[in-house]
């Protein structure tokens, strides 16, 4: 270790300069802030997909923040929660504006992590060398996920309430321990004040602190390797003589000027649903919900908020008959395995057992149609992690992949809303074939993967990136 | 039929699956209520009329300031569960009592215009309905039923001021199972007149369900007003920052 050198500015040196002299000899703050955003270089193609990480990180604080606030009124408690709310909207000074934003930006978060993940699908993001900053960004899905069903029974009204007793039930699809289990987490028989206690513990500290942890490793991950772009090409390949690529340029003050934009054009639209439709016609405050919770009272009809609703969609598609189907399909894509994939043929024939086994345990009298409805459900989240390794195109992004494959993308998006719809609707005999197609077609997205996407004659990819100067 | 076929027709009736979840008896447009005068109107049917079985336990006396009513007029003419402006609305009614008498402790109605929104309409076109849509039942226990509510456990409030009516039922096929009869409602009948014609009725109705709105989110009329202002300054910005972004990114070549 180096000896201890004292930074040495001129006498007449402003008290500023000195002082970040001081700091900077005893902790780098000049050197993350370089390092992170001032000197981080990022490609100069950046394109509207590209906000998406930034409005991320200020939707994040946004609820931290209001978060606060809410917890100061807010009384975690079974015969009191749903009364603090409504304190809340209507004693509590600027109450009603800060629960609004809380609840829209929750909303807000996942609309955003959604159009953030469709940008690593369009320009390949997460491919090599950036499988784990995909990994990290998943795992902040899953904590967000988590994060959302813990905070959604804190309002205690109906669908708080029964939303939390559907999804805990869950647990107690999985064999031998998953009735023990489910009465673990929930701390009682049925869901009850020590389960809001629990939950409102995970809610605003537990998670939290998960999630910040994990969007520190998202970031550090991405500024090690640098950002990826629209046209999917390694910038860090062509140097200029300063030693930086030649198609980036510094987050600041280019990007801190554009973000700066985006973040203005996001809260004109955050802020028309927080002050003129808070309710987004019950999509993100459900009306059940202003009913307080009753354990006697079950709803006709429970549906998770939407931005659960396409697993769950999925779990629902899990029915006796489609079991079938299910069969099928398995037993053809090992076929296909056996016949169209170069893996070894240890690695074939364990994937041929593990079918095997689920094909046996997919048998009526074996495990149920609700175990497999919650593997599937979980299996529909799971997935989406895997796409590092799923996609073999040999080139990043979609334009220079075959046009084609921007139907495939499409007709995946589609399948993902719909299941989505059919999530938040009552389940019909119609509706519930159109999921079951909705989520074989979500599977074979990623399943098919490996071979649809090498498929089809490739473009060029040029050297150097595409970019229009303004 | 073979599969493709099945999903075309099955994705050319969905729109009509949809209409079909929400079968009942359609909903009445409620009329919107705005000045101070309707809702006031409201307010007195409200503490006169519900607050005998039904609680408001977040709303405060003195909240109805916001309506244009004083604290004086407050405690002399609507002051009924409480002894001070800045108590809630609370219930005189026991929930026990309310048990035995009922079957079932009348819920609060604090948001109540709220939680009874749905895609049939909105919480206020279902009050509006609700409210009258009252029948005279002599096989139920309280003597009353309702018709969007079949069987409800609360008695017709103000059918003093309505009358009493009584139901014209026709039986109809079960448009989906032809060896079925179904009832169809086919009109109301009046069977003593109450104090306000039909049209009386129905204007009264609208104010205690506009006042039931309002108590339901007080706050709404200032959320909206500052929306304004909030969203011209994001706008505003909004420029201020393209032009900013701009004057610095035209250096990129």
């Amino acid at each position: 270790m180096a000896a201890f050198k004292e930074t040495k500015l001129p006498a007449n040196a402003p008290v500023a300069a000195k002082a970040l002299g001081w700091v900077d000899d005893r902790f780098p703050l000049t050197k993350l802030w370089n390092d992170q955003w001032g000197q981080y270089y990022a490609p100069k193609n950046f394109n509207f997909w590209y906000i998406f990480g930034s409005l991320a990180m200020l939707v994040l604080v946004l609820q931290i923040v209001t978060g606060i606030f809410l917890t100061m009124h807010y009384k975690p408690d079974a015969t009191l929660a749903f009364g603090s709310v409504e304190y809340i909207m209507r004693e509590v000074p600027w109450g009603w504006l800060v629960r609004y934003m809380h609840s829209t930006g929750a909303s807000a978060f996942f609309i955003i992590v959604y159009l953030h993940m469709t940008r690593g699908l369009l320009y390949g993001s997460y491919r090599k060398p950036r499988e784990l900053i995909w990994l990290f960004g998943f795992a902040i899905f899953l904590a967000l996920m988590a994060e959302a069903f813990f905070g959604y029974l804190l309002p205690w009204g109906q669908m708080s309430y029964w939303g939390a007793q559907v999804i805990v039930n869950l647990f107690g699809a999985i064999p031998f321990i998953g009735d023990t289990l489910s009465l673990w987490i929930r701390g009682d028989y049925v869901v009850s004040d020590a389960t809001l206690n629990r939950f409102f513990a995970f809610h605003v500290i537990a998670l939290p602190l998960v999630l910040l942890g994990l969007v520190v490793a998202h970031l550090i991950a991405l500024h090690e390797v640098g950002s990826s772009n629209p046209d999917g090409i390694e910038v860090k390949e062509h140097l200029g003589a300063d030693g930086h690529p030649l198609d980036s340029i510094p987050s600041h003050p280019y990007y801190s000027t554009h973000d700066i934009f985006g973040v203005s054009v996001f809260l004109v639209i955050f802020s028309a649903v927080v002050f003129f439709a808070p309710e987004m016609g019950g999509y993100f405050l459900e009306y059940n919900n202003f009913i307080p919770a009753d354990s006697l009272k079950t709803p006709a009809h429970i549906a998770p908020t939407w931005y659960f609703t396409p697993f769950y969609s999925v779990l629902r598609a899990t029915t006796a008959d489609f079991m079938y189907v299910l069969m099928a399909a398995i037993a053809a894509y090992v076929v296909f395995i056996w016949l169209k994939s170069r893996l070894s043929f240890k690695t074939k024939a364990a994937i041929a057992v593990v079918a095997l086994i689920m094909i046996v345990g997919m048998l009526p009298s074996v495990l149920d149609a609700k175990f497999w409805g919650v593997v599937l459900f979980g299996a529909s989240v799971m997935i989406i992690a895997g796409l590092p390794w799923l996609d073999h195109s040999p080139v990043k992004s979609i334009r220079y992949r075959p046009h084609w494959h921007k139907y495939v993308l499409i007709l995946f998006g589609v399948s993902f809303v719909t299941l989505g719809y059919l999530g938040t609707q009552l389940p019909t005999a119609t509706f519930t074939m159109l999921a079951q197609l909705c989520t074989l077609l979500y599977f074979s997205f990623f399943l098919l993967m490996p071979w649809w996407s090498t498929m089809g004659t490739f473009k060029i990819v040029p050297t150097r990136v595409t970019f229009h100067p303004h | 039929m073979n599969f493709p076929k099945k999903l075309i027709a099955m994705l050319a009736l969905l729109p009509c699956l949809a209409f079909a979840s929400e079968a009942g008896h359609p909903l009445d447009k409620a009329p919107a209520r705005e000045s101070l005068s309707s809702l006031q109107n409201g307010a007195k049917l409200f503490v006169n009329y519900c607050l005998n079985c039904h609680a408001a336990s977040s709303m405060r006396y003195n909240r109805l300031k916001d309506l244009g009513l004083t604290d004086e007029q407050i405690k002399n003419n609507l002051l009924f569960t409480a002894d001070k402006v800045g108590e809630m609305m609370t219930t005189a009614l026991r929930p026990a009592d309310a048990k035995a008498w009922f079957g079932v402790v009348p819920p609060d109605l604090s948001v109540i215009a709220r939680a009874k929104a749905s895609g049939a309409g909105t919480g206020s076109d279902y009050l509006y309905t609700y409210l009258r849509t009252f029948y005279k039942d002599d096989t139920r226990p309280t003597g009353w039923n309702n018709l969007i509510v079949p069987n409800v456990a609360m008695p017709h409030a103000m059918w003093q001021l309505q009358g009493v009516r009584t139901v014209k039922m026709v039986e109809e096929k079960d448009p989906h199972d032809p060896s079925k009869t179904v009832h169809k409602f086919a009109g109301f009948e009046q069977v003593a007149p109450g104090t306000m014609t039909a049209t009386e009725f129905d204007t009264a109705t609208a104010d205690l369900v506009g006042y039931l709105e309002w108590m339901a989110e007080p706050v709404a009329g200032k959320r909206k007003q500052l929306g304004v202002w909030v969203l011209l300054f994001l706008a505003f910005f909004s420029v201020l920052a393209w032009r900013l972004n701009a004057s610095f990114w035209k250096e990129v070549k």
